[in-house]
């Protein structure tokens, strides 16, 4: 089975400050990631790997830097890695377009697995928009996988419905973060990641001329102001002063 | 053309007035689409609400498929040269919205909640980074595809009165090569967090499914009878359903009060709440980050907190 996993290098959201004035998020210096459900997205490949044997492909588009990046999902199993160097404010067309084409360059290939949506931006595109480009079923939200040698089947979490879907190879599955708990590679795996490979192409070597056809022309700031009032001693005297200021709140009352 | 399509009636019905009002500017025709049988009296139902024209797609699927629904969609786009194409934002809409934009390489901008025109482009807005900040998102080109959140929009005033055409056309889709096994809908306690007044939400600092009563008796008292939560206890643990999920990933609700207890407060949760008026956090580690986000907190066991906080509104409300 050969499997091509789709990371994604995002910011990390809970470590993002906010400019007191503007109150516009600070992008720069924030620390760097792997997509939380990426991971989960890469050990389900794991354990697909480990029932039918075969190979696993890690595959993201993002800045040089993401190297280092691709190196913890190689530390995780993966065994080779592949890096699409790109400028930082490509769109989610370009994003896909440059997924397909170097996922066409890969050749051969049964299952594509995505997060189903990446923790920065949470849009959930990139799966289903993949899937249309390369024009394979998609089974996304899945909550667990079952591979067997010619299909794929996978219960679903669709909000109000829970579906079971069934496809043939090749496939693209997005998985939830409930499907499974990532592991942590053990010292020795991150050691042994340094020597698997990771090829780096450039965008313009698969698809020149690709232009944005969405643009984000402004980040508005969000105001997120609270009155921190915790009351932390006495538990029946902090209630009773909750109480008394939820009533002066006016949101409670007769 | 502006085109407007959800399988939520509800949603189709709210994006209708938005689509008139792009449509107005763009001095093109609101076009919402049905897919599946035909269907008389829903279509005069949306023109009704604003629809200009509805377009029957009718076709043998048995159930929702967005590698058949996505190719339906792209016939009708180019078919009648459609511009704008607004989708209700649930997963079966964001699915089908990101395949169609990958068929007919048009940008998407999902779970958008602004939708305006300027200097004769079309813009979207969305919340990003968690709630951290909105990003405004500009389509450079055709056809451009948004959807759209339920509540997002306030629907148009029912007027029978409103004319429109309805065609019905017989639309063959490429077959999918995936199966609907089984679908089945989730259990409805018809729960409705988005448009409750006072919410009290659990997490995982709730030891066992029983102890949800503790959240329960109080959101009685505050005649509020919402119980929210966390991710982890709706789609880990499944001790309470889906509807009761409020967060970047569940629903997003603006209470007037908004009590957590036991939960930890990571952005995640803090996305789909910190709009609500009042904050109050419940949470024995003074270190949590809940309280940041919270106007009011008390550092406690919230199985000693919640009864007595229980008493002591019951007492105060009289
Ligand atoms: C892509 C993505 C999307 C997500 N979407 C959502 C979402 O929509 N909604 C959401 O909620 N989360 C979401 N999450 C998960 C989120 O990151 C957190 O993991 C989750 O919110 C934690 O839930 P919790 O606060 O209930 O549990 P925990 O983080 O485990 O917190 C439990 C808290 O309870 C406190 N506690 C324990 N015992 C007691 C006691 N006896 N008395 C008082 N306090 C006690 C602890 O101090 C702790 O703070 C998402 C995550 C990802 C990656
Ligand atoms: N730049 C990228 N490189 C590789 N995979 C990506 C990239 N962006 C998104 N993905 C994949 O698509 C999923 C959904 O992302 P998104 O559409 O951005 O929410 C992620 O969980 C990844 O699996």
């Amino acid at each position: 089975m050969n499997i091509i996993v789709c990371a994604k290098q995002v910011i990390d959201v809970s470590e993002m400050k906010v400019d007191a004035n503007t109150k516009k998020p600070i992008l720069q210096g924030v620390p760097q990631k792997i997509s939380d459900i990426d991971k989960n997205a890469m050990e389900e490949a794991i354990k697909i790997k480990d029932k039918h044997g075969g190979k696993i492909t890690v595959l993201t588009i993002g800045p040089a830097d993401a190297k280092e990046r691709i190196k913890e999902i190689l530390a995780m199993g993966a065994d080779e890695g592949i890096l699409v160097t790109a400028p930082d404010n490509i769109d989610y067309f370009m994003t896909a377009t440059l997924l397909a084409e170097a996922i066409k360059k890969i050749g051969e290939y049964d299952m594509i697995l995505c997060g189903e949506a990446s923790i920065d931006l949470f849009s959930g595109q990139i799966g289903p928009r993949l899937a249309g480009l390369l024009n394979i079923p998609q089974i996304t939200y899945a909550l667990n996988v079952t591979a067997e040698k010619d299909k794929v089947t996978a219960e679903r979490n669709m909000g109000d419905m829970a579906v079971t879907t069934e496809a043939t190879y090749p496939a693209l599955i997005t998985v939830t973060k409930e499907i499974n708990e990532p592991r942590l590679p053990s010292l020795m795996q991150i050691l042994g990641a340094a020597n698997k490979p990771i090829n780096e192409w450039t965008a313009d070597s698969l698809k020149s001329g690709l232009k944005p056809l969405v643009e984000t022309v402004e980040l508005k700031g969000v105001s997120m102001e609270r009155k921190n009032i915790v009351y932390q001693n006495d538990i029946d005297e902090s209630i009773g002063k909750l109480v008394d200021s939820l009533a002066k709140e006016g949101v409670i009352g007769r | 053309m502006v085109l407007v399509y959800s399988d939520n009636k509800k949603i189709t019905i709210e994006i209708l007035s938005k689509a008139s009002e792009i449509a107005k500017e763009q001095k093109k025709k609101v076009t919402a689409v049905i897919i599946g049988k035909p269907d008389e009296n829903l279509a005069k139902e949306y023109i009704s609400y604003g629809a200009e024209e509805v377009f029957i797609a009718e076709t043998e699927l048995e159930s929702f498929k967005s590698e058949e629904y996505s190719d339906i969609l792209a016939s009708i786009v180019k078919e009648t040269g459609t511009e704008t194409i607004l989708i209700g934002s649930n997963k079966n809409g964001k699915e089908l919205s990101a395949r169609l934009g990958g068929k007919l390489n048009a940008g998407c901008v999902v779970d958008s909640n602004n939708i305006y025109i300027k200097n004769n482009k079309l813009m979207a807005e969305r919340v990003v980074y968690s709630g951290n900040a909105i990003a405004v998102e500009q389509f450079n080109s055709t056809p451009a595809i948004i959807t759209v959140p339920s509540k997002a929009f306030d629907s148009l005033k029912k007027d029978d009165s409103r004319k429109g055409e309805i065609t019905k056309k017989k639309i063959e889709s490429e077959k999918s090569k995936s199966k609907i096994l089984k679908a089945h809908e989730m259990k409805s306690e018809g729960t409705n967090v988005e448009d409750a007044e006072i919410i009290v939400s659990c997490g995982r600092g709730f030891k066992d499914k029983g102890d949800i009563k503790l959240v329960q008796e109080l959101a009685d008292i505050l005649k509020g009878k919402t119980v929210g939560c966390s991710r982890p206890l709706a789609a880990d643990l499944k001790w309470l359903s889906e509807e009761h999920w409020i967060g970047l990933s569940g629903h997003k609700v603006k209470p007037k009060l908004y009590i957590a207890a036991g939960i930890s407060g990571q952005i995640q949760h803090i996305a789909g709440m910190r709009d609500s008026g009042i904050i109050v956090a419940i949470n024995k580690d003074p270190e949590a980050l809940i309280f940041r986000s919270a106007d009011y907190g008390i550092v406690g066991d919230l199985y000693e907190v919640l009864p007595k906080l229980t008493d002591a509104v019951k007492a105060k409300m009289g």
